[in-house]
């Protein structure tokens, strides 16, 4: 009857002769995880080819290692025409220049380039232009297969040999911490194979852990995966820049007359000099008004973490961690969440936390007169920023509030177009500058409030004509016929495109 | 002419274009631009060249523009005048001061170079008193001519011509802020405070900051932007004052509106100085943020 | 005019140097290192020619170091370094 009903069901019988038993200390057994692997090894094992995509995080920022050595190795192993799909670039990745010259890397999406790699390739590097997405965006287009990442490499603080990996390690021998994994998250979900680096193997089981052994194929124990301290020194340190105390000021009174500012709004903010002290006035303001925020999103830096610690905000939801402080604040405090890019950002995620979100704070190179912003193309034309959680934040908040000098040195803040559509004017409600600040007409509730609290409210062609005024026209700048970079918008249609700047 | 509000004089190094060019934007009632101590000998031609342009150029909006200059028994007092005198500066800030002739002289340059310009007259003058002779002089000083626009303390020389340190009690201060501030009012002009600088300890800025308000100074001279809105709290009239000073107005207009000569409040009459401080009160009121004109 | 050379401004952010020598061809020559090239380029080198040209210099050898300054401040610190090179003030 048993074989009977096992061949209904199209199955075996079962035989004792396939259960092994093993009574070897499991502390050893782990010790032999199929999954422990040499980065050259992972990379045979993950079955790579030529013309697949590999995928990176930009958790360590400035101090990242993972992306040199592992495009190093495969430029090594003799692989050519890989897609690198990072969630940003920076300074430290100039080492990729000569591997795109050598046809290892043949196309590249990020959020952003800076420094020497951003500039080559402004200048006209590659011939397959660089896809720009939104941290929002990127998760949706991981999500939705639209980009496919064969082979994740995830550097990781600590993990254990079966997979369990975290941004911190909890170890004594703990060597690099980074906190939230967000921006990884989807690459681990939803990658073919994926390859978690870290610099602190550690002993089953790495729990809580962020990226779960189900979603990982193999394990590579490296010296280092980052040098935490580029993700900024763990202290506090307030801006004594009187233009950002200005802006910081100005932003902050913005908030409290907004109409926004209510026990239970929820808030993010930008990690610049001028966001960071902002939030030393809300907290002000909310101490003074007995006000409580019930989460703070993005970015979190220990200026949130505090106001968090002092019962000013309940909860803290974490895509990326921009100081130690936040970084062991994940580690050790429940009510401060990590989110993945899609849980943070996501248009097409209902429950992301952007859809929560009240109020942001956010930067720019550059505001149009129709409140367009550009956070990635300098001024000169060239790549010099990220889009990084922009258009997600501005899109989905009730206010969003873009803080910037109207001036930098010679350069405007405030032009009559944007060189680069990153954020476009219909998301961005409020822009604060030193001169004054421009509300989007589609918001008059907002200028009324903020003109009855005493604000300086000018038009932004006022400002623009302001700056004018002080500098003088800029020339144009030569860009070239070549396409370097396409920006999406974050639900994944074609904002813009960036020319290569031309000498 | 109706006198301007003068809480903040900003000093600005003349030889910082950055810093001269942002200045307006943190809202000092005055700025001044310094050719004195904070440039040195080397660069007082190029400072002097670079306040002359900025002045010429660059949009204060309504603030007032004060330059400092060196001494005249300088090499470089004379042809600062020039420079300054000829961009259209509002206020001649001159150091040092100890007699009134020193002043007179001073207004015969600025006469010599606005008479080429055409424009006799346009240029005020106010004095630093920065000596025990300054303080005796006081009066003489801010009686010396008709374009005096006020009188400041300068502490720093003053305390070393006394031989004794400068303390955040100020005690050493005292009876040459309170002379300062007599002879500024019986001359009928401004008074300002010296400069604080130790820009760690806010709390004993504004200590001094309450002080001096309370001596009857009508500002102080501000180093640093941060110090700007401890000095525009401490001047900001409190809301009894501001009811007491609108209910005055209302009876002014009561008054006017009757074609009665006599205001009256509650049954009494009102004093000039009463109206005097009422409308001082709206004015600062006003520019604090606290009232609009169009609630008046 | 005589020139010696002679140099005046700063590289504080908003300041430019200028640097005067004799010309070493005809007329006026800069040599334009600017963070603003791209956009403001043209406008400094005029600004620094029409000052030294008003001051009567019509050939000189010019290198300019830009840190952002705007034109009140180029005019400045161009006639303080002409000042210097030539010992001819402008003020009486």
């Amino acid at each position: 009857m048993i074989l009977a009903e096992a061949k209904k069901m199209n199955k075996e019988v079962f035989n004792e002769k396939n259960l092994v038993k093993d009574g070897t200390q499991k502390m050893d057994a782990l010790k032999k995880s199929p999954k422990l692997a040499t980065l050259e090894e992972a990379i045979k094992k993950s079955g790579l080819k030529d013309g697949m995509t590999i995928s990176f995080h930009h958790h360590f920022r400035g101090g990242d290692k993972v992306v040199n050595m592992v495009v190093d190795k495969l430029a090594e192993m003799g692989f050519k025409n890989l897609s690198l799909a990072a969630s940003s670039l920076q300074d430290v990745h100039a080492p990729l220049i000569e591997h795109i010259k050598n046809g290892v890397i043949t196309s590249i999406s990020t959020s952003g380039l800076r420094g020497k790699l951003a500039d080559e390739i402004s200048r006209g590097l590659m011939d397959t232009p660089v896809v720009f997405r939104s941290h929002g965006g990127r998760g949706s287009a991981i999500a939705t297969g639209e980009l496919h990442i064969d082979v994740a490499f995830i550097g990781a603080s600590s993990c254990d040999p079966m997979g369990n990996a975290c941004g911190f390690s909890r170890s004594e021998n703990a060597k690099s911490i980074c906190g939230s994994l967000g921006y990884a998250l989807p690459d681990a979900q939803y990658a073919d194979k994926v390859v978690i680096l870290t610099d602190d193997l550690v002993a089953y089981p790495n729990t809580p852990n962020s990226i779960s052994e189900r979603n990982v194929d193999f394990v590579v124990e490296v010296e280092s995966v980052g040098d935490s301290s580029k993700i900024a020194s763990g202290a506090i340190r307030d801006t004594k820049n009187p233009r950002d105390i200005l802006l910081a000021q100005t932003a902050a009174k913005v908030i409290v007359n907004s109409g926004y500012f209510k026990e239970g709004f929820s808030i993010q903010t930008g990690s610049g000099g001028a966001s960071l002290a902002a939030v030393k006035y809300i907290r002000q303001s909310m101490i003074d008004q007995n006000i409580h925020a019930s989460f703070a999103l993005g970015g979190i830096t220990a200026h949130m973490v505090k106001l968090h610690e002092e019962g000013l905000i309940d909860r803290l939801i974490d895509v990326q961690s921009f100081d130690r402080v936040a970084a062991e604040s994940i580690m050790n405090d429940p009510k401060h969440k990590e989110a993945s890019a899609n849980e943070y950002a996501s248009a097409d995620e209902p429950g992301s936390a952007t859809h929560a979100l009240d109020i942001v704070i956010l930067s720019a190179l550059e505001v149009d007169t129709e409140f367009n912003v550009n956070v990635l193309v300098g001024s000169d034309g060239i790549i010099r920023g990220a889009i990084g959680g922009h258009q997600d934040t501005a899109a989905d908040s009730a206010l969003s509030i873009i803080v910037c000098p109207l001036l930098r040195g010679r350069i405007p803040c405030v032009v009559d177009k944007v060189t680069t559509l990153i954020t476009p004017g219909k998301s961005v409600d409020v822009v604060v500058t030193e001169y004054g600040i421009a509300v989007n007409p589609n918001r008059p509730e907002i200028a009324e409030r903020l003109k009855a609290a005493g604000l300086n409210i000018v038009d932004i062609n006022w400002l623009k004509d302001r700056a004018l005024k002080t500098i003088g026209e800029p020339a144009a700048l030569p860009f070239g016929d070549k396409v370097v970079g396409v920006v999406m918008n974050r639900d994944g249609s074609v904002l813009d495109v960036i020319k290569n700047i031309a000498e | 002419m109706k006198d301007r509000l003068r809480r903040t004089m900003m000093f600005v190094p003349g030889n910082n274009p950055s810093m001269m060019a942002d200045a307006y934007l943190y809202g000092p009632d005055s700025i001044m631009l310094d050719l004195e101590d904070s440039v040195t000998m080397a660069e007082k031609d190029a400072a002097r060249l670079l306040v002359h342009n900025a002045l010429k150029t660059i949009d204060y909006g309504n603030t007032e523009m004060v330059v400092r200059i060196n001494p005249l028994n300088t090499p470089y007092g004379k042809k600062d005048v020039e420079a300054v005198v000829s961009a259209g500066v509002n206020v001649i800030r001159m150091p040092k001061t100890e007699t009134a002739e020193e002043v007179k002289e001073l207004e015969a340059e600025i006469i010599k170079v606005e008479e080429r310009l055409g424009c006799v007259g346009r240029t005020q003058i106010m004095a630093a008193i920065e000596s025990a002779l300054g303080v005796i002089n006081a009066y003489a000083i801010a009686t010396a001519s008709k374009r005096m626009m006020g009188i400041a303390l300068g502490a720093e020389d003053y305390t070393a011509s006394l031989k004794t340190p400068r303390t955040n009690e100020g005690t050493e201060l005292l009876m040459a802020r309170q002379t300062i501030v007599v002879a500024s009012r019986a001359a009928g002009i401004n008074c300002f405070d010296t400069v604080y600088s130790n820009l760690n300890d806010m709390d004993a800025f504004r200590r001094e900051v309450e002080a001096i308000k309370a001596l009857g100074f009508d500002g102080k001279s501000i180093i640093n932007p941060r110090q700007i809105e401890v000095v525009n709290e401490v001047f900001a009239p409190k809301q009894k004052d501001i009811d007491k000073a609108l209910a005055v107005v209302a009876a002014i207009k009561e008054a006017q509106a009757k074609g009665s000569g006599v205001i009256s409040l509650n049954g009494k009459m009102v004093d000039k100085p009463v109206v005097i401080r009422a409308e001082h009160t709206i004015e600062l009121a006003i520019a604090s943020g606290i009232l609009r004109e169009e609630d008046l | 005019m005589e020139l010696k050379t002679a140099q005046a401004g700063t590289l504080e952010s908003g300041d430019i140097v200028i640097e005067l020598a004799p010309a070493t061809g005809a007329g006026i020559e800069i040599e334009l290192n600017s963070t603003v090239a791209y956009q403001f380029g043209e406008q400094i080198k005029k600004v620094i020619t029409e000052t030294l040209q008003g001051l009567d210099i019509t050939a000189a050898h010019v290198t300019a170091t830009d840190k952002g300054a705007l034109d009140c401040t180029i005019k400045a610190r161009t006639t303080a370094a002409a000042v210097r090179a030539t010992g001819k003030d402008v003020w009486m």
